[in-house]
């Protein structure tokens, strides 16, 4: 797949060009260049911690959207084996958008659940871009009460830029297919662990995100509205958008603060979209380690406990 | 200059309801729905429905309660909850002052005891003149309180719905109230209780997409406009039109969304009938 680049990733862009230029220089075995390149591919090592370490919220938003970063199938097939996947809502249809199905982590099987977006123009189109439609949240929920009736942890994956609104959807009702959701996933009897691991789009998003723990990588996103869609509705230009990210703290580290999520799982430097191996050999520490800690909680308690989390969640003045 | 002048075409009836609905003060009042000039006092005499085309006026929390439950049975608490800048979001502190000041309310929403048709229950009524009856902490709270009210008391739990969704001006706190609210209708649930979810004009987004979609029974106003997206953001996905009559009650009854449309005349007797179901031995 072809690297590509987001705006303010072109000093890195024009630095890794000039390396592959005096690369191919050197292999044709004219001049030595060796040094010089190593010199080149440490500046952009450099170039690159740099710029990532002092990113803006509309640039994470770009990030969480980059079309190279790693998908759902992408983790499942980089931390996971004997993947079986399960589809349809086994009422109207199966929708591409959500990956479901059955597989195991280091030995443990699992259900897992996830967005999925698309690399190619062709695939973007049959995953419908990440939206789900209603079938595809009923497919979930067929999963959700599979992982409970066979005692299997839950892991989901969000990466949604929200869901579909079309007219398909509203007639199939998909405001009912979410919110049976939420209510499902805080009283399945099983350990549920979310990751966010790009865009978590709004309700769309939330759909497949009640937890026990919810994990958000380092450069992934969270939020209610799209920057876009707030910029249009605040000052009626989606172009305004970098400043609507800022207002509506939706970066990782925004909802650690508020204890919304449990962890920011580290990304590799510039991005998981950099070394989406790396990014799947951080991530899957994180998720051993978090199922090892509620997997073996009484359902009792990790309902209670899982309840409680989500009762506290808000601010509010009271007299 | 032109000889002859375009006619507009006529605005999309989905689109109606969506501008502002305020019955002025004067002696008359133009129904929003068919343009019609009425005289005020026949309106509220029909429980602010147009005598003419059934046309169910937007009305606050407070209006409602008395077409809701037994007279003089409403006992409002929870009413010491104020909402808070949280995320220091740009005018917002302004907004809900504003909002205060037009309806008196500290948020959009008012919940408390009541009886109807006799029966105990716990009541949460949105009001969507207070910032487009949108779901913050505040509203996600007082739900919730409610509902676990009601299992601890026992008593079945009716919400009214009028919201434009999620409030944007809270971040992600507005996002998880639906799932807080959810999680709570949940255990009530859980707990063998009722849920009775009343759908009014409009109710959208956060709160379709969570608790209002999840009663035992769903009953709507007439006419009213229910959906997870708006029509303008349906619109300008599909660059399509949308077809008449989308996303009203009626659409949602013949999708199989809803159990049932229910004017407001006769929404007191009908949750009267369906509650003694729940309490009768």
């Amino acid at each position: 797949m072809a690297q590509e680049y987001l705006e303010f990733e072109k000093p890195i862009a024009d630095l890794e060009k000039k390396i592959e230029e005096l690369t191919l220089f050197t292999s044709n075995g004219d001049i030595n260049l060796e040094e010089e390149i190593l010199k080149l591919h440490k500046k952009s090592d450099q170039l690159r911690a740099e710029i990532y370490s002092r990113i803006t919220p509309w640039q994470k938003a770009q990030i969480s959207r980059h079309p190279n970063r790693p998908y759902t199938l992408d983790y499942i097939e980089a931390m996971m084996t004997d993947f079986v996947e399960m589809h349809g809502d086994r009422a109207f249809a199966d929708d591409p958008a959500i990956v479901s199905g059955m597989a195991k982590l280091d030995g443990m099987p699992l259900t897992v659940i996830g967005h999925q977006k698309g690399r190619t123009t062709k695939e973007k189109i049959f995953r419908n871009f990440g939206m789900p439609n209603p079938e595809g949240y009923r497919k979930a929920l067929r999963v959700m009460r599979f992982a409970e009736r066979f005692r299997k942890p839950l892991l989901t994956f969000i990466d949604t830029p929200g869901a579909y609104p079309g007219i398909g959807a509203e007639e199939r009702g998909q405001g009912e297919s979410i919110a049976r959701n939420l209510s499902v996933m805080s009283q399945l009897k099983t350990p549920i662990l979310t990751v966010v691991i790009g865009e978590g789009g709004s309700g769309g998003a939330l759909a497949l995100g009640v937890a026990d723990r919810i994990l958000m990588l380092e450069h992934s996103t969270y939020s209610v509205i799209s920057p876009e869609g707030c910029a249009a509705i605040l000052w009626n230009n989606g172009a305004k958008a970098s400043e609507a990210a800022e207002l509506l703290k939706i970066t990782a580290q925004d909802l650690f603060q508020m204890k919304v999520v449990d962890e920011v799982v580290e990304e590799p430097i510039g991005g998981a979209h950099r070394d989406p191996r790396r990014a799947a050999e951080l991530l899957k520490e994180a998720v051993v380690r978090n199922l090892a800690e509620i997997r073996n909680v009484p359902f009792d308690d990790l309902l209670k406990q899982r309840y409680e989390k989500l009762r506290r969640i808000g601010m509010f003045d009271e007299i | 200059m032109a000889w002859f002048k375009k006619e507009r075409p006529e605005k999309l009836s989905s689109e109606t309801p969506a501008k502002k609905v305020k019955i002025p003060e004067g002696l008359w009042v133009k129904c929003d729905n068919c343009k019609e000039i009425i005289y005020r006092k026949e309106v509220e005499k029909n429980f602010k429905v147009c005598p003419k085309c059934d046309y169910h006026f937007r009305i606050t929390a407070s209006e409602r309660l008395p077409y809701l439950v037994d007279e003089g049975s409403f006992f409002e608490v929870e009413d010491g909850l104020s909402p808070r800048d949280a995320l220091g979001f740009k005018d917002y502190k302004e907004k809900l002052k504003s909002s205060r000041k037009k309806t008196g309310l500290k948020d959009a929403i008012i919940s408390g005891e009541a009886k109807i048709g006799g029966c105990p229950v716990q009541l949460v009524v949105m009001d969507f003149n207070f910032m487009g009856g949108s779901m913050g902490s505040v509203v996600g709270e007082k739900i919730a309180r409610a509902v676990e009210r009601a299992i601890d008391k026992k008593t079945p739990f009716i919400s009214v719905a009028s919201s434009g969704g999620a409030r944007m001006q809270e971040g992600i706190l507005s996002l998880m109230q639906m799932a807080k609210t959810s999680a709570a209708t949940a255990r009530l649930a859980e707990a063998g209780l009722p849920f009775i979810s009343i759908l009014t004009d409009p109710t959208f987004g956060g709160v379709t997409a969570s608790f209002a979609m999840l009663g035992d029974l769903i009953l709507a106003e007439p006419k009213c406009l229910i959906g997870f997206a708006g029509p303008r953001v349906i619109e300008q996905t599909i660059k399509q039109q949308l077809p008449a009559g989308f996303q009203r009650a009626e659409f949602l009854m013949e999708h199989g969304m809803i159990d049932m449309i229910v004017s407001r005349k006769d929404l007191h007797a009908t949750l009267a009938r369906i509650l003694e179901f729940f309490t009768t031995e």
